[in-house]
């Protein structure tokens, strides 16, 4: 039974680690077995939402605060003068089935300080995995944090226990990573993701083969970058995504708006505003890039190496490429019409299911739920209607921005709201 | 004006389909249980729920809808949405009459209302799936009592029978006055009387585990530790968690000693 005394370290180490935003619990799928407790469901749920509007899914927390290395923007550093703490294992495996038991998350989110080594870290985040797998038999959603530098014979381990694995790479380039993580090398975080994609790719294969084979980190591998730490720009940001994704079979990158919590003069003063907006800008080119099939260099080039803050990415490829324009979404192909502004991706599938019963006029559209008054400037119906034609991008983006001042709302997914 | 007046039940209002039909009514409005006094009805038909008559109703319209548009009307059903079962009369109207599947003609009023209310009980059952809070009782129950705007329990009866395979729960709907138990191997419905009344702090001294107190207050500090107050955005936390939850949401109650 959990004492009280673990009050205070909980509220110690979940404090330290609420800046960790690779935290959804979706995509993986386990089932509960030997009427055991717990499943994980493809689509993740949260349970929760903090103050701030973010999800709270899994009991996210350090094993320790502790840490012998010193990133300037992290809470742990050891130059930092706050209080630390460590739990048990004992401790995580009963605070993680007291909370699963009575419906408050979805699973275990842990990662921690380095203390010691990396390996005596990491062995204990494996042993927390394996206990709650093996003797509480719980089939729940567990993400651990690959700790850099830790043996491949340990991250074997926790890929065969946890959902997901995730390396943070933090700084989206390496320049800025020596200059905050002076302890740290790129290549420590690469060498991990490295190995974990190639152990995800293996143990799928074999899978094919043979069903009863074993799972290894059936969720994939995550990564985080801190923005607006440093000086990056959105170019660089979501080429570095792109590499992950492409190179690493990563399943997320997640992008962490900094939350100044240092004097450090090599960082954003105290007070300095989160960058919630460009934040949320990433996401949405993210998500444009892997649901959406643009390319990386459609939505950031070397002539706009930033996303537009004012508009979202989707509206802003848009107006730069007119010449697309007007699109018949009687005849066009889904993927074309994925791309108008103010039509997301089921209402775009939406439309192709329903333009079989009759030929669709705006009307229509309004009622599928579509934000019309943005798609209106990038549409064209057979049926003549008032569409506003020969307006400039400019005319357009003014005309939008204007009629939408106050309900500025995420047109893509309700998944953004998340972040 | 025919007023049609059924059990309450999804079975009562396949019945009535058929019988809609069977004796041409025209005009419908339906009724639950009992009639409604207003003077505008000229004829009342009751009806009485009947197995063959479902059974003829559900076979024709499995035949012209798809899995799930045929699970889609159940769930529409549950919404308990203002005149959902005039519009879902409508919409099956509609199906029986046509001979391809219409379920996807969006530009037809009664496809997109039902579909609304579809995507409503939808999110309903979802939430509860997130917000139900089981409190540990003293001879290890798990319980919870929510007060969802759709009857959803039906739909996220599995959820938790598969969730939590082995520890017995009940989840109790205060507002329909019937639960879902789980004694380990089965889920049955359950109509009881259940004391909502009794908070927190009064469960937790009268029949509460001894380790429950604990567990709610860690989850409390859990919730206000990941609290980052420099993001703090209370549009998006009342629009994800809109208040009509809270009262059965242990984060957003006070704790024993009254304590936030
Ligand atoms: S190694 Fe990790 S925990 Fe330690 S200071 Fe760096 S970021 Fe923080």
């Amino acid at each position: 039974m959990v004492h009280e005394r673990v009050m205070e370290k909980l509220s110690i180490l979940a404090d330290a680690a609420k800046y960790d935003v690779s935290c959804s619990s979706s995509q993986s799928n386990r089932k509960n077995k030997d009427n055991g407790l717990g499943n994980a469901k493809g689509y993740g749920i949260c349970h929760s939402y903090t103050e701030d509007g973010r999800c709270v899914s899994l009991l996210k927390i350090l094993l320790t605060n502790h840490c012998i290395f010193d990133c300037a923007y992290c809470v742990s550093r050891k130059s930092n003068d706050v209080k630390r703490a460590a739990f048990t294992v004992q401790e995580v495996v009963d605070l993680t089935i007291g909370f699963y038991r009575r419906n408050y998350i979805e699973g275990l989110f842990l990662s921690s300080g380095i203390f010691d080594n990396p390996d005596y870290t990491m062995e204990r985040l494996v042993r927390i995995a394996k206990k709650l797998r093996l003797e509480e038999n719980f089939n729940g959603y567990i993400h651990l944090k690959a700790i850099p530098g830790a043996s491949d014979e340990l991250l074997q381990q926790a890929g065969m226990y946890a959902d997901r694995l995730s390396v943070n790479v933090e700084m989206p380039t390496e320049k800025s990573l020596k200059l905050l993580a002076p302890d740290k090398n790129h290549i420590d975080v690469i060498k991990p993701m490295e190995y974990l994609k190639n152990e995800i790719v293996g143990h799928k294969e074999e899978k094919k083969l043979n069903y009863k084979a074993p799972i290894f980190a059936p969720a994939g591998q995550s990564t985080q970058m801190v923005i607006g730490a440093t000086q990056e720009n959105d170019m660089e940001i979501l080429g570095m995504a792109n590499y992950f994704y492409d190179q690493m079979n990563m399943r997320r990158v997640y992008y962490s708006g900094y939350v100044p919590i240092s004097y450090d003069t090599r960082l954003p003063a105290i007070g300095t505003p989160v960058p919630v907006i460009r934040e949320n800008r990433l996401y949405q080119a993210d998500w444009l890039i892997r649901l959406y099939g643009f390319n990386v260099n459609e939505i950031v080039g070397f002539d706009q190496p930033n996303l537009d803050l004012d508009i979202d990415p989707k509206l802003g490829w848009a107006l730069r490429n007119m010449n697309q324009f007007p699109v018949d979404v009687n005849t066009a192909d889904l993927e074309l019409i994925k791309r108008i502004p103010g039509i997301g991706f089921l209402s775009a599938k939406k439309i192709v299911a329903a333009r079989k019963f009759k030929k669709l006029v705006p009307q229509d559209l309004q009622k599928l739920g579509i934000a019309y008054t943005r798609a209106k400037y990038f549409l064209a119906f057979a049926t003549p209607f008032q569409l506003q034609k020969d307006l400039t991008s400019i005319q357009i983006k003014d005309h939008i921005l204007n009629t939408q001042k106050s309900k500025y709302k995420n047109d893509f997914s309700n998944q953004l709201a998340l972040f | 004006m025919t007023q049609v007046i059924y059990d309450g039940t999804y079975e009562g209002w396949v019945t009535a389909v058929f019988e809609i039909y069977e004796y041409k009514l025209q005009d419908i409005v339906f009724a639950k249980n009992e009639a409604s006094a207003d003077l505008l009805f000229s004829t009342n038909h009751t009806v009485i729920t009947d197995e063959v008559k479902v059974k003829r109703v559900l076979s024709g319209l499995q035949k012209r809808l798809s899995k799930n548009g045929f699970q889609g009307l159940y769930n529409a059903f549950l919404s308990e949405t203002n005149k959902i079962e005039e519009i879902m009369f409508r919409y099956v109207a509609y199906v029986l009459s046509s001979t391809v599947n219409v379920e996807d003609d969006f530009s037809n009023n009664d496809v997109l209302e039902l579909r609304k209310a579809i995507r409503l009980t939808g999110k309903e059952s979802h939430r509860m799936e997130a917000f139900v809070r089981f409190q540990l009782t003293k001879d290890q129950l798990y319980y919870a009592i929510v007060e969802p705007d759709c009857n959803v329990l039906p739909l996220i009866e599995n959820h938790f029978k598969s969730r939590y395979a082995d520890q017995r729960w009940l989840i109790y709907d205060s507002k329909r006055k019937y639960g879902i138990y789980y004694d380990l191997k089965n889920v049955s419905t359950v109509a009881l009387q259940f004391n909502t009344e009794s908070n927190s702090s009064k469960f937790l001294a009268e029949i509460g585990d001894e380790g429950e107190e604990l567990f709610q207050d860690l989850w409390r500090n859990y919730f206000k530790s990941v609290n980052i107050e420099s993001r703090k955005n209370t549009k998006l936390h009342l629009q994800h968690m809109p208040k009509r939850y809270w009262k059965n949401l242990t984060e957003k109650i006070p704790d024993i000693k009254g304590r936030i």
